[in-house]
């Protein structure tokens, strides 16, 4: 023990050590030297934000004075007796809870009847593909265009089968539900991708054995395929709250968040007072509380989803 | 994607129940039953860009019809040359093609060589310089935007014009290394086996030459895979943009159009007319390269699960 302490003490032996030594160096020096640039960038367009915004979130900084003092939780604050917020928070919800799982399905019911060698197939798949092609705004003007209270083929296809033409976006209780319907179409094209490169996976033999066994079509799906989709189930799940937690482009366009702030989401209010209003203080803090409802869900749905999700090993 | 293995229909369908011979069922349909679900399906997807492209050469007194002119008696081809004249979606295009080339190429260099490093190199602060990158990443954009916001405009004021509030720098700089970028590249250098690499250092390779003939070769797939997504970001970005910008020379297509939609709101064959030509290069791009896009897509996908 002695004679080794001493001789780390001097330095190992000589030859290897220079060479470690030597090699470690370079490696610090061309690591640092390859990460730089794009360190560089990150750290001051991506982390340096994140805590500036943190602390503007406990500033007052808007327009009207020049000085941003610390106010501690007093933007917080005002959120819980903001009514907009409220409501913005209840929008984003049903937003959400109705996006979600409609998209999931339907990229799913796509997904399994595209999965098959049939003539025209990949007319069927590109045409799912398309809606990914298209931004958002396109996404968007396209649809108030079908939406036209006036003018639009929608409300011309409801009167044929009796319906009274609806305001879609000009009223109150449906434009909600309008934007909810502009973006399943936006999104089935990423849904169905997700879906069918998950099903290509699914094992034949599996359903084979099943088919042997006497089960029937639905059965194997509902026994055997389903559970085989559950990972790629579970990323959609996440992929899409996330980003529609996040829903700006189709209602800024769309209703500005109107009528009567029914379409009004957090992003969209969050945007309306970071760059209308010039509420910087205000807005940082719905970001920051955005970004805790995005990682409280998120962790919810890993926490269940681990339980209801089967990997094969 | 394109090796598709598919269940045999009548696998499924019609098992042999323990060797009896399936009862005799009802009348086959001389096509697949699926395609009574699929036609309706690709009708509603394909709806919109039809009701598009049918509206952009109607002329403005069919467009305001009810009902609506399924069929315009005459194509109004006009249309496009006067949404043309009311707002430059030549100049949008260009802009967003600048910004988009531009931000994959320098995400392609910048995420190549920071993914590598993280990769193969031990240098000091790794593991925390590591931890803060992928820290950003799960920090929605929203939180960030407003000092993002703030530093682009000084550094538009206090160092380069170019890269200021209203100017298309501004939409590339941000964004010129992702830490997605350096996380999936990263991850697949790693899955790379090290035995080239380490003979190509013994023959006296530097290590960004074996980077750039041995490792960047073997990782094609990851970098195409990296450069569709990046592009399909890059093209379809609105919310920085809207803010960064306010100036028409410097705004791309999604801001442009979102611009010229808030001046032509009620006229809506010209607004379709933008709408058509905006949208075309970019499902161009997107059939050409559709294997590319949707294997990157389903990627991102099979990275999750």
């Amino acid at each position: 023990v002695a004679v080794s302490h001493i001789l780390a003490r001097q330095g190992r032996p000589k030859r290897p050590g220079v060479v470690r030594r030597k090699v470690a160096d370079s490696e610090q020096f061309t690591g640092w030297v390859f990460v730089t640039p794009a360190v560089a960038v990150i750290l001051l367009f991506g982390a340096a934000p994140i805590v500036w915004s943190a602390l503007m979130s406990f500033q007052r900084s808007n327009l009207l004075s020049p000085s941003t003092p610390f106010v501690g939780l007093a933007n917080y604050r005002q959120m819980v007796h903001d009514p907009v917020v409220v409501q913005a928070i209840q929008h984003t919800l049903i937003y959400t809870a109705l996006f979600v799982p409609a998209t999931m399905a339907v990229g799913l019911f796509l997904a399994v009847a595209m999965n098959r060698k049939i003539r025209f197939i990949s007319v069927y798949r590109t045409a799912a593909y398309a809606t990914m092609a298209i931004s958002t705004i396109s996404e968007a003007i396209v649809f108030i265009w079908l939406f036209d209270p006036s003018y639009g083929v929608v409300n011309y296809f409801l009167s044929r089968i009796g319906v009274p033409p609806q305001q879609f976006l000009n009223s109150p209780s449906e434009a909600l539900y309008v934007i909810v319907i502009m973006t399943i179409w936006g999104w089935t094209g990423f849904a169905v991708v997700i879906y069918l490169a998950a099903l290509q996976g699914v094992p034949q033999t599996l359903l084979e054995a099943a088919a042997i066994d006497g089960a029937g079509s639905w059965r194997t799906f509902r026994r055997i395929t389903l559970p085989l989709l559950s990972p790629a189930s579970l990323f959609l799940a996440v992929w899409l709250t996330i980003n529609a937690l996040q829903l700006f482009d189709e209602v800024y366009l769309s209703t500005q968040g109107g009528p009567l702030n029914a379409t009004t989401v957090l992003v969209y209010y969050l945007y309306n007072q970071a760059f209308q209003q010039f509420n910087f203080g205000y807005a940082s803090a719905i970001a920051y509380f955005l970004f805790l409802v995005i990682i409280v869900i998120t962790v919810i749905q890993f926490r269940v989803g681990r339980r209801l999700t089967y990997y094969r090993s | 994607m394109t090796a598709t293995s598919v269940p045999a229909r009548g696998a499924v369908q019609t098992p042999a129940r323990g060797g009896v011979p399936p009862a005799p069922r009802r009348r086959r349909l001389p096509f697949s039953p699926w395609h009574l679900v699929l036609v309706p399906a690709t009708l509603v997807l394909l709806f919109p860009f039809a009701w598009l492209v049918i509206t952009s050469v109607e002329t403005p007194a069919e467009a305001l019809h009810f009902p609506p002119v399924l069929t315009p008696h005459v194509l109004r081809f006009a249309n496009y040359p006067d949404a043309l004249a009311s707002a430059s979606f030549g100049r949008f295009f260009v802009n967003s093609a600048i910004v988009a080339v531009a931000t994959v190429l320098s995400n392609l260099v910048l995420c190549s060589l920071a993914g590598y490093a993280f990769a193969r190199f031990r240098f000091l602060g790794r593991t925390a310089l590591f931890a803060v990158i992928m820290a950003t990443l799960m920090v929605p954009f929203q939180v960030t935007m407003i000092p993002k916001f703030i530093i682009t405009k000084w550094l538009g004021v206090h160092v380069l014009a170019a890269v200021g509030i209203n100017h298309i720098g501004a939409l590339i700089l941000p964004n010129a290394a992702t830490a997605f970028g350096i996380f999936f590249l990263r991850q697949f250098f790693r899955t790379l086996p090290l035995e080239y690499e380490e003979s190509a250092r013994v023959d006296g390779a530097s290590r960004l030459t074996v980077l750039i003939r041995i490792v960047l070769p073997l990782a094609t797939p990851a970098l195409a895979t990296l450069a569709a997504l990046t592009f399909l970001d890059s093209w379809n970005n609105f919310l920085w943009p809207l803010i960064a910008i306010t100036s028409t020379d410097q705004m791309t297509l999604p801001l442009g159009l979102a611009t010229f939609q808030g001046a032509h709101s009620t006229e809506w064959t010209l607004l379709m007319a933008g709408n058509v030509m905006s949208l075309v290069p970019m499902l161009a791009i997107f059939f050409l390269a559709q294997r590319y896009f949707i294997r990157s897509v389903a990627a991102t996908g099979l990275a999750g699960t």
